[in-house]
């Protein structure tokens, strides 16, 4: 929290970000009180518009996210006051609010109620596509403007903002409901929105430039173990999260170029991270209820114990493989499994599990046939499994990386 | 309360598919749901239609009423049937198509019906 001399050197971009932070919380609350997404969206972008003048001036103030909520409900009121239709609206949720309804900029209130909760299950309700899922999440919970959210899935602005409106639009047409699914719906309607956190991260992971998705993935990991806390799953998403962002910075060159696991300077590893994604996945193991996110993390946390490729668990790494491919039996888990078995029985054992999957669409398919076949001697056949490799990568680093007949990643 | 139309995805010749048994098992199953739909008070209106061949196509072209030979849209795909049904929300909605999915034994698509946004 900043004190009064950091408020004095608070500027424009430190608003953004202090902005961005609670904004998610606010459209929240205000699509809770007025059951309007486009109305909460709105005024907290006009709330943000007075933060933007105001705070460098005054400072900031003691419950910033309570400033935003409060000055956005009264920007929401005073448009619904002006328009006819809203002044029906009104009068359903007039009960709803508390006393004070006078226009003009509040200093603070007290605690905000958090309904991101039932937020991010409407975003990531099954009735909207993946990619509309996506855009939703990051926009009214991460804050993020239309144009960030189009630049980070490489689409055009008016792309993403048409796919937004219609995600809006069947949100409220069909009357998606904003709450929190009971217990027995939890399940399912859990696993897009973990789904969603984790496409973002991996967004993240393989853009160009650093538009802040991996830490935004991070973030709302966070919230949703903060506000699930009996969810393994959600736990086992936020550790898997944490254990690959401690190598993020280690998985690429200047030049953007993939650094293979095996030769990447372990020293760089964010410790911090690591303990803490450590801490959850041993949490997790205590309470024996595994899935696939669980596993990964108990997989990477593996990893992250070795001082090296050759000081690595291998026995302990297939034996995970072998549980979740039992919970997620999908041929790109097959294969992962399969270089795992390579670091324990040999090339000749991985190569002979590798030609039985049915993925040859996949470039890391190629990629890690390519690796074997060149341990094992097989120099023509690896060079050529390179070249289809690198013709199917879906970012230039790895294009040219696999172009070099380097290594498989894994 | 919202008003949906569910209706039923049937593909051309896909109930000959069916053994004698099935089609009363699925029979069973339909009227069970009506029931609940009815005592539930979701239950508006259903009806399961006769094949696209039975189909007609009225238009107006140039003032002039024109009948052909219908159905509208000739696709191996076409609608078998509907349900009209009241729900809360698209949560209670798509309860109501899993069931019917269920009993039919064809996919259900669920529409909000326009008159629902108030």
């Amino acid at each position: 929290m900043a004190d009064g001399d950091a408020a004095a050197r608070l500027d424009q971009v430190e608003v953004g970000r202090i902005f961005r932070e609670e904004s998610g919380r606010s459209v929240a609350t205000l699509i809770g009180v007025f059951g309007d997404i486009d109305l909460a969206e709105d005024a907290v972008q006009e709330a943000f518009a007075v933060a933007l003048h105001r705070w460098p001036a005054d400072g900031l103030p003691p419950n910033p996210g309570g400033w935003i909520t409060t000055t956005a409900r009264h920007r929401a009121l005073d448009r619904l006051r002006r328009e006819a239709r809203g002044r029906e609206l009104l009068g359903e949720v007039a009960v709803l609010l508390p006393g004070d309804q006078e226009p003009g900029v509040p200093e603070e209130t007290g605690p905000v109620p958090d309904d991101r909760l039932r937020l991010i299950f409407t975003c990531c309700h099954p009735a909207l596509s993946t990619e509309a899922q996506v855009a939703l999440t990051l926009r009214l919970l991460g804050g993020l403007s239309t144009t960030q959210v189009a630049r980070a899935f490489l689409v055009a602005e008016p792309t993403m903002a048409r796919r937004l409106v219609r995600a809006k639009r069947k949100i409220k047409a069909a009357r998606i409901p904003y709450r929190v699914p009971a217990d027995h719906e939890l399940p399912g309607r859990l696993r897009p929105v973990l789904a969603v956190v984790y496409l973002v991260y991996t967004a993240g992971l393989t853009s160009a430039t650093d538009l802040g998705l991996c830490a935004e993935a991070i973030r709302l990991a966070r919230l949703l173990a903060s506000l699930l806390p009996d969810e393994p799953e959600v736990a086992g998403l936020l550790a898997l999260l944490l254990l690959t962002e401690s190598r993020r910075r280690s998985r690429a060159r200047a030049d953007g170029s993939l650094v293979l696991l095996g030769e990447q300077d372990r020293t760089r590893w964010d410790q911090a991270l690591i303990q803490e994604g450590q801490a959850i996945v041993r949490r997790c193991l205590g309470r024996d209820q595994p899935g696939s996110y669980q596993l990964q993390a108990a997989i990477n946390a593996v990893h992250a114990d070795a001082a090296g490729i050759e000081e690595t668990d291998w026995p302990q790494i297939v034996a995970l493989y072998d549980h979740l491919q039992e919970v997620a039996p999908t041929p790109v888990v097959a294969l992962n499994r399969a270089v795992a078995v390579g670091e324990v029985q040999g090339a000749a054992a991985a190569l002979a599990l590798v030609e039985e999957l049915d993925l040859d669409s996949y470039h890391l398919y190629h990629a890690t046939r390519a690796d074997l076949l060149a341990r094992l001697g097989r120099s023509i056949e690896a060079a050529a499994a390179y070249q289809r490799a690198a013709a199917m990568a879906p970012t230039d680093a790895e294009r040219d990386f696999l172009g070099r007949g380097g290594r498989a990643s894994r | 309360m919202a008003q949906y139309l569910l209706s039923v995805h049937s593909v051309d010749g896909e109930p000959a598919d069916m053994t004698e048994e099935e089609m009363q098992q699925s029979w069973k199953q339909i009227q069970v749901l009506n029931e609940e739909l009815k005592s539930a008070g979701a239950w508006l209106f259903s009806g399961r239609l006769h094949e696209p061949g039975t189909a007609t196509v009225v238009r107006i072209a140039d003032g002039e009423v024109v009948t052909t030979d219908g159905p509208f849209v000739e696709a191996r795909e076409h609608l078998g049937g509907f349900y009209i049904i009241e729900a809360e929300d698209l949560d209670a909605a798509l309860v109501w198509a899993s069931r019917a999915a269920a009993a039919v034994g064809k996919p259900i698509e669920v529409w909000p019906f326009a008159a629902a946004e108030a």
